[in-house]
């Protein structure tokens, strides 16, 4: 029991940093109608910053540079080439990304070299004790900071004009066009945020305790992760982005102590398999009606 | 009919892609030049037979190639072929009808593990180290090509229902569960260690992977690099033939017609799960043959590390897709050119650097330019330009010049 109490924690921990991800995925989505192959080199981008930069600035000036940074690329991306490209079919837009992926990622990897730094907060990695549960005190930070600023994304999207443009965009964009809403701006934003999600993502992610390698090629695979938690979430669904990022981290954890821990990456993208036969728009995506 | 019945109450989720007949995408399949659905040949003329000459010009070249070329310059070539193989089947899959698919690498490792397997002699040391059945290597290449065929079968419940940039990341999951397969099976797959090796692919004792029978021809030694040339072109030739013939006759109809609209495709009568499936499948196939010609090329059959760098991993997923998007989508030969482009490129950017300080300079050192990242470049940007200038790849590029030729010649010649 101890251990599946720790489990869960650490799997939450995980899942929180997930769910930054397929958040970001998720807006993304639904302002652009761009699946994005790009978040994992959004992702290393950040990370790169915040490497590039944390002897100057000390550790939380260098978080502060790569998260804007990776949400300046992500707008980048979006002015540059997507909003061009607004007649293009959406197979198109996400090869589109791809392009953009391969360049950022190889560019990265190569900067980076043999180098394959860990992004660990200065402060220490002690173990939480809570009577018998032992928490990595990383994950507690990971769940704590990935949930407030999902609350402060959420009150955002519910109560701000900014949200109520995105959602109003993301139901009609013609409608709301029409209704004066600036569609490049709802647009830009969108891009900006989830760039910005990324590279809060992964601070958390390139650390010893959570995927026990520095920022390298592998991050990027990691964030890959994003997919799965998106589709199981269903895609356009900013709350089935959290849900999935928690699946998704849990299935992770259970799998790699129950069965294997080679297992477990496969496990997440097995739970996603399921869940895109029974139900092939997510368990909270909009079913999509075409009339003949 | 009841088919799409169950297709519309489904409702698969969001995807205008396959839906809209003006996308970009609909332009980009029509890939024999003058071609209405309805009429599939254009009448014979002049211009077909210089289309035939100029077949049995490439033909007799590309067969010449290995009297000229030295080794490492013959094995680039095989490369690529390997590369076209697996491109040509994908651009079926998603150029022609609209699926996307990542899962290319795990169905080559599929078709190459069962050759190896398929033809392996069964090793009579009692703790059997490797499976194998000692099937003869010709037939175990047929039936490597079935079995990924067969893989590629059983992922219909979601190929067939899971539609365009969704079965991508579907499919993604294949990469990984190959991943966790080729670690957890080393007796099957030789492991990450060290691998195993393919057995020799002769045909009534002719070697086409060894030097044996020793034999030359116009004083040139025919060796296995020389023999595997010919083996490969013969597999490309015959990928490359049963694509087209396929895109022009009856499957490829109906393959663009549930790219387009998978609804009107549903009324016509279509099943297009079923195609959905079928298609799948044949490019699936596609890729258990280029496995099997890896694993010939490489003389070894090795399980990835990682699910991010190796020979059955996402980047080289990624990379078909680059090969047939920058050929344009659909177009076999556009498959075969964007294979040149993306498999080729690296190799030969390694092969010109002894030759050229500028290159040695670039590539060199810690954070060098390698010859992968420098063709990432390249093909990075050549996706990006594609999609934003020319949606329908080099095919449409090539198409433009042959017809500004024929209508220079021909003014009426249209579609």
């Amino acid at each position: 029991m101890t251990t599946f109490l720790q489990l869960t924690v650490n799997g939450l921990g995980k899942g929180a940093v997930y769910a930054l991800l397929a958040l970001g995925f998720v807006i993304i989505f639904r302002a652009t109608g761009v699946v994005n192959f790009a978040h994992g080199s959004l992702v290393l981008l950040g990370g790169y910053l915040v490497y590039a930069t944390r002897d100057a600035l000390g550790y939380f000036g260098a978080v502060a540079v790569g998260i804007v940074v990776a949400g300046l690329g992500a707008l980048l991306v979006e002015r540059l080439l997507i909003s061009r490209t607004r007649l293009a079919d959406p197979i198109a837009l996400a090869l589109l990304t791809i392009g953009v992926d391969v360049i950022v990622l190889e560019e990265i990897v190569r900067r980076l070299g043999t180098n394959l730094p860990f992004l660990n907060a200065p402060f220490g990695n002690e173990v939480l004790r809570f009577g018998e549960v032992a928490v990595l005190r990383a994950q507690l930070v990971a769940l704590v900071v990935g949930g407030l600023i999902i609350a402060a994304f959420f009150l955002a999207f519910r109560y701000t004009g900014w949200g109520l443009a995105m959602r109003a965009q993301a139901e009609n964009r013609e409608a709301s066009a029409l209704m004066g809403i600036r569609s490049a701006r709802v647009t830009a934003s969108a891009w900006l945020v989830a760039g910005a999600l990324a590279g809060v993502a992964v601070v958390f992610i390139a650390t010893q305790d959570f995927s026990g390698a520095g920022l390298s090629r592998g991050t990027h695979a990691i964030a890959l992760v994003a997919f799965p938690a998106a589709i199981i979430g269903g895609l356009d669904s900013t709350a089935g982005a959290v849900l999935g990022g928690a699946i998704v981290g849990l299935t992770e954890a259970y799998s790699a102590e129950y069965i294997s821990f080679d297992f477990s990456k496969s496990a997440v993208y097995i739970v996603m398999l399921i869940v895109l036969v029974v139900v092939p728009s997510g368990l909270f995506g909009t079913k999509e009606i075409h009339r003949v | 009919m009841s088919d799409a019945r169950q297709e519309l109450a489904r409702a698969a989720p969001v995807d205008e892609a396959a839906v809209s007949p003006e996308s970009p995408q609909a332009t980009v399949g029509d890939d024999p030049p003058p071609q209405t659905p309805l009429d599939t040949r254009p009448p014979r003329g002049r211009g077909d037979i210089v289309r035939w000459v100029a077949w049995v010009a490439l033909a007799v070249v590309l067969l010449a190639l290995p009297l000229y070329l030295t080794t490492p310059w013959l094995r680039v070539g095989e490369y690529v072929m390997i590369g076209a193989v697996a491109a040509i089947g994908l651009t079926l899959l998603t150029g022609q009808t609209g699926q996307l698919s990542l899962g290319t690498p795990f169905f080559m490792l599929v078709g190459g593990t069962s050759y190896v397997v398929l033809a392996g002699q069964p090793s009579e040391i009692s703790d059997e180290e490797f499976l194998g059945f000692g099937l003869p290597p010709m037939l175990a290449l047929v039936l490597a090509v079935v079995v990924a065929a067969i893989f590629g079968l059983a992922f219909a419940p979601v190929a067939g229902r899971v539609k365009g940039i969704y079965l991508a990341i579907a499919t993604l999951s294949l990469v990984y569960l190959g991943l966790y397969l080729g670690q957890s099976l080393p007796y099957i797959t030789g492991g990450t260690a060290s691998g195993r090796n393919p057995e020799d692919l002769t045909m009534f004792g002719f070697s086409f992977t060894s030097n044996d029978p020793e034999i030359s021809l116009l004083g040139v030694p025919l060796r296995d690099t020389e023999r595997l040339w010919w083996l490969f072109l013969v597999l490309t030739a015959i990928a490359y033939v049963l694509a087209q013939g396929a895109i022009r006759g009856r499957p490829g109809r109906s393959w663009r017609a549930v790219r387009d609209n998978e609804f009107s495709a549903a009324v016509m009568g279509v099943r297009v799960a079923w195609v959905r499936a079928g298609v799948f499948a044949i490019s699936s196939a596609y890729a258990g043959l280029a496995g099997v010609m890896t694993v010939l090329w490489f003389g070894l059959l090795k399980a990835d590390e990682t699910e991010f760098a190796g020979t059955w991993s996402i980047v080289v997923a990624i990379g078909f897709l680059a090969m047939i998007i920058i050929g344009g989508l659909g177009s076999v030969p556009g498959a075969v050119v964007g294979a040149m482009l993306v498999n080729g490129l690296p190799l030969v950017i390694q092969l010109l650097i002894p030759q050229s300080s500028v290159l040695r300079e670039l590539t060199g050192g810690d954070n060098g330019f390698t010859p992968i990242v420098l063709t990432a470049f390249v093909y990075g940007l050549a996706i990006i330009a594609v999609v934003l200038f020319e949606p329908g790849g080099l095919a449409a590029l090539g198409r433009r010049f042959t017809n500004a030729l024929n209508s220079r010649t021909k003014p009426t010649k249209g579609n």
